[in-house]
């Protein structure tokens, strides 16, 4: 079982019901679950959707665009079912707070589910894990299977005359298919490659039906919201940037773990006191702020608000929330490698910049860390990767150049001390270097 | 295939069992569209077989009712699904940033000493195979380890003859005897 943490400063919102048992109906309507879908089902979708977009939610997979807009795409009328879709592929590295979310508070992620169908006038929801979280399923399953039994779920729920039905499913293994389109094509039994956009998934998505894709994370917020109203969430946070979120901090920090924190607390602040400092007595030397795929901050770079806008003007984003924290006894041009390494596996090979960039970029890396680089291959390794972004169908592509840049920019001296056949002045003790035959 | 040698493999016995048979039926239901089903499908009949065999992928294309060149077009983008026997018991060691920071190939290397076997290698036993894997989702509990569905957390190089000793034990008596060692291919989730 994932540990639990806590901090004084922690604003307990999403995360209020972990570690109380709430996997059980009973224990999750005790706590005051499934109030706040009754009231959804009362006051109507239009009161749903402005009170979403009044508590200024903005997703919490990526991207960080607003969920109430989002909600508000969906046509009224449509000839064909429209659909909620869950995405809980949760595949960044860097990030695990979906995982508690499941574990913990599964009747929170059918509850918003509920609601954002309420809210868009759809009729079925899917909630997609990653296959590796089989016990997770299970736990959803079980909740699903209750919240039927108690007409929570099924063609007339909560005695009214709305109809809502909800599907699990397992993934199998694809980073990609946490993209929005790659999710449908794989939720319909295909390859995860994206599709190309327009149409958007609000007009045409699942079975070509108009499709709501939100983030574990953000479903299970919804009913908080409806709970304490727009105004009150919105109020935690900072503007354009409501409420709360799951930050994951993991790497070289004393008290590693998932702490919920409103948007905008300092990220100095998140490393030193709230996960305790860097162990052993060593320095900061980096921090990847929002997931993999988000460019490095410097220790000089670090004392900003973390939300979407403040982390944006920094020069990188906030992300899924997966905040890793880099000691001075890590070699840069190593962790540049195991993440482009990450991306050149999971690239889906669709579209050629990133099929060939992100395989180029690892080979050059891997010979660079090796110590058999030339300088030329430093300028060539950021030109690589600037000539992939925005070149491809989703973002992925992008996901694996902007780290990229950053590294090279902002470490450059480290890319140049393992020059001239230099073994790397970081290896760790007792690995070989790599060798070129 | 010819129609003899068809007719020869429907008086073997089934390729699901009675259960994944059920599972599928009940699956097939809850989708707008029965090929919805393809991927958990896949994932729940490897379970059950250890891999995805010729038959298992004539199987699930026979149920789903699409080619077998379909299913395995699909099956090749999943790195959980397999078309060769793994272990009795996977180990998935992450070796992605946040266990990276805190050790996971450090790990990874002590598992490859106990078992005597490479990062991607089986046993000769066929009872543990190791696999370095992308993110699997427990970076805040990091180095992370997944052994089938198993999640271990915060492991270090002196968890790993605990662990191995651990899924050692849930194996019967019986198997235990070398010469009674199942063969390589056998369901790792037996």
């Amino acid at each position: 079982m994932p540990r639990l943490v806590s901090h004084p400063d922690e604003v307990k919102i999403v995360s209020r019901r972990f570690g109380m048992g709430a996997t059980s109906i009973d224990r999750y309507l005790e706590l005051g679950g499934y109030e706040p879908v009754k009231k959804c089902l009362a006051q109507g979708p239009e009161w749903i959707i402005e009170e979403i977009k009044a508590s200024g939610l903005r997703g919490r997979g990526g991207a960080g665009f607003s969920t109430g807009m989002k909600w508000s795409f969906v046509p009224k009328q449509s000839a064909k079912p429209k659909y909620i879709l869950v995405n809980g592929d949760e595949s960044e590295p860097g990030t695990c707070k979906d995982h508690l979310i499941f574990l913990h508070d599964p009747h929170a992620v059918i509850e918003g589910t509920i609601i954002a169908g309420l809210a868009v006038g759809a009729k079925m929801g899917f909630i997609y894990l990653r296959g590796e979280y089989r016990y997770l399923l299970e736990i959803m399953e079980r909740a699903v299977a209750d919240a039927y039994e108690r007409g929570f779920l099924g063609s007339k729920i909560f005695g009214s005359e709305a109809e809502f039905q909800i599907v699990t499913q397992t993934g199998a293994g694809a980073y990609e298919v946490g993209e929005e389109s790659a999710l449908m094509e794989s939720l319909e039994g295909k390859r995860g490659i994206p599709r190309i956009k327009p149409p958007f998934p609000a007009v045409v998505g699942l079975y070509g039906g108009p499709t709501v894709i939100n983030n574990a994370e953000t479903i299970a917020t919804v009913p908080h919201i409806i709970a304490m109203g727009a105004a009150a969430y919105a109020a935690l946070g900072t503007p354009r940037n409501g409420g709360t979120r799951l930050f994951c901090i993991s790497g070289h920090v004393e008290r590693p773990g998932v702490y919920e924190l409103p948007l905008g607390y300092n990220l100095k602040k998140m490393i030193y006191e709230v996960a305790g400092g860097i162990p052993d007595g060593h320095k900061l030397k980096a921090v990847v702020p929002g997931g993999s795929s988000t460019p490095v901050l410097l220790p000089e770079e670090i004392d900003i608000g973390m939300d979407f806008d403040q982390v944006g003007k920094a020069g990188s984003m906030l992300g899924s929330g997966g905040v890793v924290v880099i000691d001075d006894h890590t070699c840069m041009v190593e962790f540049a490698l195991r993440i482009i390494s990450f991306y050149a596996h999971e690239s889906c090979g669709w579209c050629i910049p990133c099929r060939e960039g992100t395989d180029w970029l690892k080979k050059s890396l891997t010979r660079f860390h090796a110590g058999f680089g030339s300088l030329s291959d430093i300028d060539n390794i950021q030109y690589l990767a600037e000539n992939m972004l925005g070149r491809t169908f989703c973002p992925l592509g992008d996901a694996a150049a902007m780290p990229t840049i950053a590294f090279v920019k902002k470490f450059r001296k480290e890319f140049e001390d393992h020059l001239n056949g230099k073994p790397c002045p970081y290896a760790r003790e007792g690995v070989p270097q790599l060798t070129v035959v | 295939m010819s129609p003899k040698s068809k007719k020869e493999k429907s008086k073997s016995a089934p390729v699901f069992s009675a259960e994944l048979a059920a599972r599928f039926d009940a699956l097939v239901e809850k989708y707008p569209v029965k090929r919805s089903a393809l991927i958990p499908m896949l994932l729940y009949a490897q379970d059950e077989a250890g891999y995805l065999s010729d038959a298992v992928v004539a199987e699930v294309a026979r149920r789903i009712g699409i080619t077998e060149l379909e299913v395995r077009d699909v099956a090749s983008y999943y790195s959980m699904l397999r078309f060769k026997p793994a272990g009795r018991y996977n180990i998935q060691v992450c070796t992605n940033i946040s266990c990276m920071l805190r050790g996971a190939y450090e790990v990874s290397e002590r598992f490859q000493e106990e078992l005597g076997i490479g990062p991607q290698g089986v046993t000769p036993d066929g009872l543990f195979s190791l696999e370095e894997v992308e993110c699997i989702g427990a970076c805040c509990w990091a180095p992370a380890v997944q052994v089938n569905y198993d999640f271990h957390d915060e492991i270090r190089p002196d968890h790993v003859l605990g662990i191995l000793s651990g899924y050692r034990g849930k194996i019967r008596p019986a198997e235990k005897d070398p010469a009674k060692e199942p063969a390589k291919g056998t369901p790792p989730h037996a």
